[in-house]
This record gives structure tokens, C-alpha cells and sequence, in this order.
């Protein structure tokens, strides 16, 4: 009789802890806030289903980007080359890591990457999803030239982290794919769509003649050209997200794409920036070698540079470039920076 | 009466078989088209692309960097004139190979059909707001009439002067008065008649472009005049709507 109480009493107590594991605790759904312009013209974002957006995620992915915690020496973060003020960019043509060494691209702004359909990040396309992406940077010689084992141990040593690992992902053992997981997580909550133009888009607010006759540059093939490669207002991200020769150099120094693929046709192939924030992006291009949107809408007019593999949408190759009028240049610039979206920079969601 | 029995299962065993043949005769088929592209007859891929190495009819060498365009609104019409319309479109993307195939959900009864289809987008359907072309960047500007390309082809070719230039030969609803009011000389989509094909099990319709004929007939088209910059010329988008009429053709039927 004792035998068959004790039989009963471990098969109840196994099946009320099989009961606790099933009703166990679960991170907290948090899908993206999409925005309306976005919902209502282009397909739905990208969310890796092995990395479900969650309240916890998001919320260690935030704290990681902020800490120095991730690099060698403890001085930088992700944060150091992404700074919310500048659009999740930095203001330097290239960025200095821990050791003071400068790379060779300009850092790449953060917003609106869950839309980046064919998940192909970076300049030159190399990083496959966004989760890869941070895995990258932590170890890189000129960045935070730390190495993930030692990143890991101090995580897991950490006061905290161990916790909100938990929390995000039902483990305290920390991994680097579980780091860069809530990375990607939080950088897919930077979302940009309140600039001017948005507001115009959505009937809420009105552009100058000025910002108007600049779109009309934009869009016109026989002016400015640009909407091939960036966009235009039925595609709110401004860009296509996909890798172009813009005719910068006649040689190159880099690759871009090319060194990616290994095809010599995809040499000096970069990807087309959003032209969201240009207000608080510059310097501009992959290297960061202009300074200012004037010498940028210089560079298409007049500064081309004949390649191989120039794209076939540049026009008048021969002449430098589109050949717009300072007119047309002037109201190109107050359009492009009509894109531009200050309550993104401000978000305090975004801020450390 | 006993021995009816036996005859009356056997009669309704055949009646059951006979509805079941008759099942078999109008079974729901499900089409797929292949897009296939060829330079007059030598098989086109994205692993073609970039190299200078095809001669147009006007004598001009040229590369394909860029090949991506918009079929619509397939359409089967059997013999006693009854039409099956598949409000559908698939944007054929030969640079990155995707939608090369295209399996529209909705199946149609066997048969035999007078299969066409639309190149581009008719102006309803143009009119329309896609989220997925709009995604693709595929749109056309509102002062040039709003809507989508029907067609982006660019590439490079040995101008006159034997130098690389490029050309985008972008196939778009012909437009005038480019501007809050565009107007519109004529449709420059159209429709591509494949032929009759009967169909009898689920089948897999080649679909060949040949490329060299956007060139060609009747138009001869010489890439030293026109180049760049064709979207806003509606003389251009009309040679190229009359172009085109040649450029499809039906390739291999397999059910």
C-alpha cells in the first residue's frame, strides 16, 4: 500500500512539474510599430521567425548597444559609431575604433533595416541578416577588437545580464548569437517615417515650391534622375535597398560588392543609402568623402567617373553627369532635406 | 428477385465509374508559366549579363545589366468564345532570377484555349497600388501618369564614337504633357497571344522572350538616338510597344 502511495505521489508531483514547465514563463510578444506609409505601400517587414520581436529582447538589445561592455578595452559601444543624434550614423568620413585606428567606410545609419528585403547589410553586402551583422564588429581589429569568448565570460559575469538574458530568451547561458539577437531586435525598432515629406504623403502638412519643384527633379529622368536607385513616394524607404556603381571613381580602391561575390562585374558596387535623415548623416557616401548634400548633388551632376562598371542609369557620363542648374541644385537639396525626420534623432526610446 | 441483386450492385458500381469519368474529363488544372529569354535563339540568363557581346539589328554591340518586367491578366478563351481572365500579374526578374515561374493559384477546367496574356499592366490595373512592385522601386513618377514600368532593360553599348555608354530602355504607358496633367497618345501595353494549346493535365507553358526583337521589327532601333532618358518620349514608348509585338513567343508545352 506504502509502495503504491509513493508511486502516486511521484507520478502527481512529475506531472505537476511537467505542468509548471508548460505554463512557464514566456517573453512578452512585441511586434513592430509599423507605420501607416509603410503598411499601406510597401510588404511587411522582414522578422526572422528563430527571433520573434519581444519586449524583454528589445529591451537587452538596447542596453548591449549601449555598452561599452561589448569592446576590448571597455570604451566603446556600438552606440560610439551609431549615434541616435546623428541617425544612428557618426559625423567622421570613417570611424576610429578602441585603438584609435581609423577603418576605411563610413558608418552605415540605422533605420527602417527590417525593411531591407533581400537582408544583404553592410556597404559592400556582406552581412546576410542583421542578426550576422553584429556579430562582425565585437571582434573586428578596428572596431571593438574584442573577442566573443571574452565578451561572453563578462557577460555572464555581469550584475545583470545573466537575468535579462532570461528574460529575453528562457536562458541565462549567454551566447553570442543570443547577444546579437537582441541587437537585431532593437535595431529593428528604430523606425523612421515622421519627416515633412511623410506628413505630405499622409495630407497632413504641405511642401514649399521650392521642395516640390526639387521632387520634380528627382523624379524626372531627363533632370535629376535619382528615383531609379532611391525611391519615390510610393516606397517610403528611399532607397531599393539594392548595390550600384554611382560612378565615384574611374579606379577603385575598394571593391564594395565586388570583393563580397568575387565577381569583377559587381566591383565598385555599393549599396544605395536611404535618403532619409541626410540632414543628420554627412558626410556622405561609403567612405564618407563628401562633406556636405551640396557636394553630393555636385557629384551627379558634374563628378562622374566613367568605370566598367558604372551603372547604366548614370547619364551623360561624358559630360560629368546630369548637368542641373544651381537652381535645380538648390531645390534638389531643400527636397532631400525634406526627408529628413528630427523626431526619429529625438525618440527617447532610441536614446541611452 | 434474389438475383437482381448481384445486377443492381453492378449497376450502380458503373454509374458510380461513370461519374467518376466524368470527373476525370473536367479536372481542375493547375498552370505554371516559365519565362525563358533568348538573344535571337542563344538562351539568355543573369549569367550573360554584363559582357558586351550581342550585336542588335541596327549593328550595335551591347551588353543586358538590368532585365526585369510586369506580364498580367492571363487569359484562356475556349472554343465557343468562354474566357477565364486571371486578375494577376508577376514581375519577371531575369537579373536576380526570381519569378522566372509563375503558378497562378487559380486552376482551370481541361480543354482547349487560345491562351494570351498582357505585357505590362492594362491602365485599370495600372492604376492600381501594388505593395510588392511599389517595394521593388518599380513605380513610374505621377507627372509622367503614375503606375509602374511595364518593362526595365539596361545595359551598355559601343556608341558611335566606340565608347561604353549606357541605355535604359524602359517600356512605360506612353505619356504626353508630362506634369499635373499628363495625357496619354495610346496604350502601349498589349496583348501576347500565345496560340491554342490544349490542356489536359496540370502544365508548365514556356513563355521565350527574344530579346533582340525590342530592336528590330519594325522599328530598327538605333541605341545612338535613342538611349537614355525614354520614359518622358512617347514616340519612343510607341516603338517600343511596336516592338514588342514580336518579342513573345510560345516555347515548350509540358503536361
Amino acid at each position: 500500500m506504502l509502495k503504491k502511495i509513493i508511486y502516486i505521489s511521484v507520478l502527481t508531483l512529475l506531472c505537476l512539474s511537467c505542468s509548471n514547465e508548460d505554463m512557464g514563463y514566456q517573453p512578452t510578444p512585441k511586434s513592430l510599430n509599423i507605420p501607416q506609409l509603410f503598411s499601406d505601400n510597401i510588404i511587411t517587414p522582414v522578422i526572422p521567425t528563430n527571433n520573434p520581436q519581444t519586449t524583454e529582447g528589445i529591451a537587452l538589445g538596447k542596453k548591449l548597444f549601449f555598452d561599452n561592455i561589448l569592446s576590448a578595452n571597455g570604451t566603446q559601444a556600438c552606440a560610439s559609431c551609431h549615434s541616435p543624434q546623428n541617425a544612428f550614423t557618426d559625423n567622421t568620413p570613417t570611424s576610429d575604433g578602441i585603438d584609435g585606428v581609423f577603418g576605411t567606410r563610413n558608418s552605415m545609419p540605422l533605420f527602417n533595416l527590417a525593411w531591407n528585403y533581400n537582408e544583404r547589410f553592410n556597404w559592400d553586402g556582406l552581412a546576410l541578416s542583421l542578426e550576422r551583422q553584429a556579430l562582425e564588429p565585437v571582434e573586428n581589429p578596428i572596431e571593438l577588437h574584442s573577442n566573443w569568448t571574452n565578451v561572453i565570460e563578462r557577460l555572464q559575469n555581469h550584475p545583470e545580464y545573466p537575468e535579462l538574458f532570461r528574460l529575453a530568451f528562457k536562458t541565462n547561458t549567454i551566447t553570442k548569437e543570443l547577444t546579437t539577437k537582441a541587437i537585431a531586435q532593437f535595431e529593428r525598432t528604430l523606425i523612421s517615417a515622421n519627416s515633412k515629406f511623410d506628413n505630405y504623403s499622409l495630407g497632413q502638412t504641405s511642401l514649399t515650391p521650392q521642395e516640390l519643384n526639387g521632387l520634380d527633379i528627382f523624379l524626372r529622368e531627363d533632370k535629376g534622375d535619382c528615383f531609379h536607385c532611391h525611391g519615390n513616394p510610393n516606397n517610403p524607404l528611399w532607397t531599393d535597398n539594392d548595390f550600384h556603381n554611382n560612378g565615384l571613381d574611374a579606379t577603385f580602391s575598394d571593391l564594395g560588392l565586388g570583393t563580397v561575390t568575387g565577381d569583377p562585374n559587381d566591383n565598385g558596387k555599393f549599396k544605395s543609402p536611404s535618403l532619409r535623415n541626410l540632414a543628420f548623416t554627412a558626410p556622405y557616401m561609403h567612405d564618407g568623402r563628401f562633406e556636405t548634400l551640396d557636394e553630393v548633388i555636385n557629384h551627379y551632376s558634374e563628378g562622374l567617373q566613367n568605370s566598367s562598371t558604372i551603372d547604366p542609369l548614370m547619364k551623360q557620363i561624358d559630360q560629368g553627369g546630369v548637368q542641373l542648374s544651381d537652381q535645380d541644385k538648390a531645390d534638389l537639396k531643400a527636397f532631400l532635406l525634406s526627408l529628413s525626420d528630427p523626431s526619429f534623432i529625438n525618440n527617447p526610446e532610441f536614446q541611452d | 428477385m434474389k438475383n437482381l441483386f448481384p445486377f443492381l450492385i453492378l449497376a450502380v458500381s458503373l454509374m458510380t465509374c461513370s461519374e467518376d469519368n466524368d470527373d476525370n474529363l473536367n479536372p481542375e488544372i493547375s498552370t505554371t508559366f516559365t519565362f525563358t529569354h533568348n538573344w535571337d535563339g542563344a538562351i539568355v540568363s543573369n549569367t550573360n549579363f554584363n559582357a558586351i557581346q550581342y550585336t542588335n539589328a541596327n549593328g550595335e554591340l551591347l551588353s543586358i545589366e538590368r532585365l526585369r518586367y510586369v506580364i498580367s491578366d492571363i487569359k484562356f478563351t475556349s472554343n465557343n468564345n468562354e474566357m477565364t481572365e486571371l486578375d494577376v500579374y508577376n514581375l519577371v526578374d531575369v537579373t536576380n532570377a526570381n519569378n522566372l515561374s509563375f503558378t497562378p493559384e487559380t486552376t482551370i477546367p481541361a480543354g482547349s484555349y487560345t491562351v494570351s496574356f498582357t505585357f505590362g499592366l492594362d491602365n485599370e490595373d495600372n492604376s492600381e497600388n501594388y505593395l510588392d512592385l511599389n517595394s521593388e522601386s518599380f513605380n513610374v513618377p505621377d507627372m509622367l501618369g503614375g503606375g509602374y514600368h511595364y518593362m526595365q532593360f539596361d545595359g551598355k553599348f559601343i556608341n558611335s564614337s566606340a565608347t561604353e555608354q549606357g541605355f535604359n530602355y524602359h517600356a512605360i504607358r506612353a505619356t504626353d504633357n508630362p506634369g499635373m496633367n499628363p495625357t496619354f497618345p495610346q496604350d502601349t501595353f498589349f496583348t501576347v497571344n500565345l496560340g491554342i494549346i490544349e490542356i489536359t493535365n496540370d502544365i508548365n507553358i514556356e513563355i521565350e522572350m527574344n530579346i533582340a526583337e525590342w530592336f528590330k521589327n519594325p522599328n530598327l532601333w538605333d541605341l545612338n538616338v535613342l538611349n537614355q532618358m525614354l520614359m518622358p518620349n512617347s514616340l519612343a514608348q510607341i516603338m517600343m510597344y511596336e516592338n514588342g509585338q514580336n518579342v513573345f513567343s510560345l516555347g515548350d508545352v509540358i503536361q
